[in-house]
């Protein structure tokens, strides 16, 4: 921020974004408010990831929309209140028969959120159609709620989504160890004397809180996105539920913030897959680049692993062929140690790396000796193999 | 033999869909023993510990903890589940795992802090995991995973434990420690309730035993009630490897068999 918030006229469009953030109105709702989404969804969104409910945030946020249009049809008004309390409200029936089909028919959980989801969105799209097709002109923009549109958001809006979603943490806060308990091992806290059902019907409507405050920004068909990806890119970079929570509302606000910006910047670019383009670049960074986790991290350790065993295989090679001659620097051939390494090659450049570490030295061309460094280092690994059966 | 009762599972009926798991059960613990609920698979073990703890609904039957409904007795009432009922990659620690055991007793909201911390650590001394506390509970092997469960038992300090196969998929030093403990818990005057799935073990590490295959076969003292009759009505024809004699003095490498294959 060297430039300070003086407003250059010949400025370039970046930092223009830059200011308009703290002054222009438009600007500076949408982006807080996507940053309240993003915080509430990835805060609560660790906990259906964790609990494996992933896919139950898509029934959710995708049965909300004939909540949404009910809760239009029948109020005449699109105060976002209202819209919000009958997504909540079709959102949370929904779940309820998830549940119940999964416990009273032996049809599997999997195929209950495939059918309640599609029957839900089905049965709002042709609601949604019924709307537009009357006469009046009060229905514009209940159709955004398909895909979101940042612009839209008002700065009371913002107050109620914040106050709403601060409860929501604030619940997730006080009932920290009741919830992880819940997720980590529900029949264990059932026995310590915690009502489990309660718990989990709490922490469910919760996630549901946390989705319909994203639907009129984000949309009903990509808010999931907003549950799962940040709590999966978190979990990349941690192995503590705390941090993991902080991280992955930290992931969700900053995809909140650029996605809502670029979109309302950009007319008419809807901002639930703005949002979610965001999303996905934190992800495949994640999962990537993580230590321990990441993809490339593994594969740069599973290397070194195979290019460790390939050298100390050559070395215990050339350790026994000098134990059957009975003398440690015995030269062989470079045929020879081929031949023992079946088919798994680089025998020779494997060769040269032990020399230059002076473990092995080439007595004359294609033949080759270990060096005394090259005999102790050999022994150890042999050691290490031999009482290396320890516990995982 | 006056002992008072430490646990009492009275006419329990247990079904899940049509099919009876477990079937009119009436079975007594006396207190301060170390007994093995003994059975084949799908007899109903784990179905039974789980009606003690209230985890699933009875169709019939009540069980009483030292003469009081368990819901009075929680407190009381130690549990260990299946090693693999829990998601292992959960982001925490041996240590925080441990301490779940105090969630009980510190009640709503109120966090675990020094004392619950010290109280883990103990019980992590005890199953030999001390050095493990900080450890990420992904990093465990089987046997380690199994060694935290019981150290989250211990910290509850009940007087009555149930454990669903504590030796299930564990080397056979845990297992031997695992049985230390068991027995260390039977002196102090505890009583412990375990699924057990090796019938050669069974006169070895338990003073008493329960055969459960839907309906309880017998319950009672090993010495009494483990016999080849008994066995026979509740695993059908599939005990011959326990034959006279040989129940004492197993061979070493037959000593595996038992039913842990299945």
């Amino acid at each position: 921020m060297k430039r300070g918030p003086e407003k250059g006229a010949s400025d370039v469009d970046f930092p223009q974004i830059f200011s308009d953030l703290f002054l222009d109105y438009t600007l500076r709702t949408v982006a807080l408010g996507s940053a309240v989404i993003g915080i509430v969804s990835g805060a609560l969104g660790s906990y259906a990831v964790l609990r494996k409910q992933s896919l139950l945030g898509d029934a959710m946020s995708h049965a909300a929309l004939p909540g949404i249009a009910l809760a239009f049809l029948l109020t005449g008004s699109k105060m976002p209140l209202v819209l919000i309390i009958g997504a909540a409200l079709a959102g949370w029936i929904a779940t309820l028969l998830i549940i119940s089909i999964v416990n009273s028919t032996r049809v599997k959980y999997d195929t209950a959120l495939g059918m309640v989801l599609s029957v839900f969105f089905g049965f709002g799209l042709v609601l949604l159609t019924i709307i537009q097709k009357r006469p009046d002109a009060t229905q514009a923009g209940l159709d955004k709620f398909l895909f979101g549109q940042a612009a839209a958001l008002l700065e009371r809006d913002v107050v109620t989504m914040g106050i709403l979603g601060a409860s929501a943490i604030l619940i997730t806060m006080l009932l920290w160890k009741e919830f992880k308990l819940l997720s980590f091992d529900p029949d264990f806290a059932s026995t310590l004397g915690f009502p489990v059902r309660v718990l989990d019907v709490l922490l469910t409507t919760l996630i549901v809180i946390a989705i319909v405050l994203g639907l009129q920004t984000v949309g009903v068909v990509l808010m999931s996105a907003m549950i799962v990806a940040p709590a999966a890119s978190a979990r990349q970079w941690t192995d503590n539920l705390g941090v993991m929570i902080v991280l992955s509302s930290l992931f969700g606000a900053l995809a909140g913030i650029s996605g809502a910006v670029l979109s309302a910047s950009v007319t008419r670019l809807p901002t639930g897959p703005t949002i979610v383009v965001c999303v996905s670049a934190i992800v495949i960074f994640s999962m990537l680049l993580a230590p321990r986790r990441g993809i490339l991290w593994r594969f740069f350790r599973e290397r070194r692993q195979r290019g460790r065993l390939r050298l100390e295989g050559i070395l215990e090679d050339l350790y026994s062929l000098a134990l059957e001659h009975k003398d440690p620097e015995h030269a062989h051939s470079l045929s020879v140690l081929r031949l023992m390494s079946a088919g798994k090659g680089g025998v020779e450049r494997s060769l040269e790396i032990l020399s230059e570490r002076g473990l092995v030295r080439a007595v004359s061309p294609g033949e080759w000796a270990l060096t005394r460094a090259g005999i102790e280092e050999a022994e150890r690994a042999q050691g290490e193999r031999g009482g290396g059966q320890d516990e995982r | 033999m006056n002992r008072e009762e430490a646990i009492k599972v009275e006419d329990l009926t247990v079904a899940y869909g049509e099919k009876p798991v477990l079937w009119d059960v009436d079975l007594t613990v006396p207190s301060g023993v170390l007994m093995a609920i003994i059975g084949p698979n799908g007899a109903g073990k784990t179905t039974l510990i789980k009606a003690v703890l209230n985890l699933v609904n009875t169709a019939a039957g009540r069980v009483l903890i030292y003469g009081e409904p368990y819901s009075k007795q929680r407190r009381i009432v130690g549990y260990v589940p299946q090693r693999g009922s829990v998601d292992w990659d959960f982001p925490t620690s041996v240590k925080d795992v441990v301490m779940m055991g105090r969630y009980g007793a510190l009640g709503w909201i109120r966090r675990p802090g020094k004392k619950e911390a010290d109280m883990a650590l103990a019980a992590l001394e005890k199953v030999g995991m001390s050095r493990f506390a900080e450890r990420q509970i992904s990093q465990l092997s089987g046997g380690q995973q199994q060694r935290v469960f019981l150290a989250r038992a211990l910290v509850q300090d009940a007087q009555v434990y149930l454990m669903d196969e504590p030796f299930q998929g564990v080397d056979a030093t845990t297992e031997r420690a695992i049985v230390t403990l068991l027995q260390e818990l039977r002196a102090a005057g505890k009583t412990v309730v375990v699924v057990h799935h090796d019938l050669q073990t069974v006169p070895e590490y338990f003073d008493w035993t329960a055969l459960l295959n839907v309906r309880l076969i017998a319950s009672g003292p090993v010495s009494e009630v483990f016999t080849e009759e008994n066995l026979r009505l509740t695993y059908g024809g599939r005990v011959s490897f326990l034959r006279h004699g040989e129940r004492n003095g197993a061979p070493e490498d037959e000593k595996r068999t038992g039913e842990r294959g299945f």
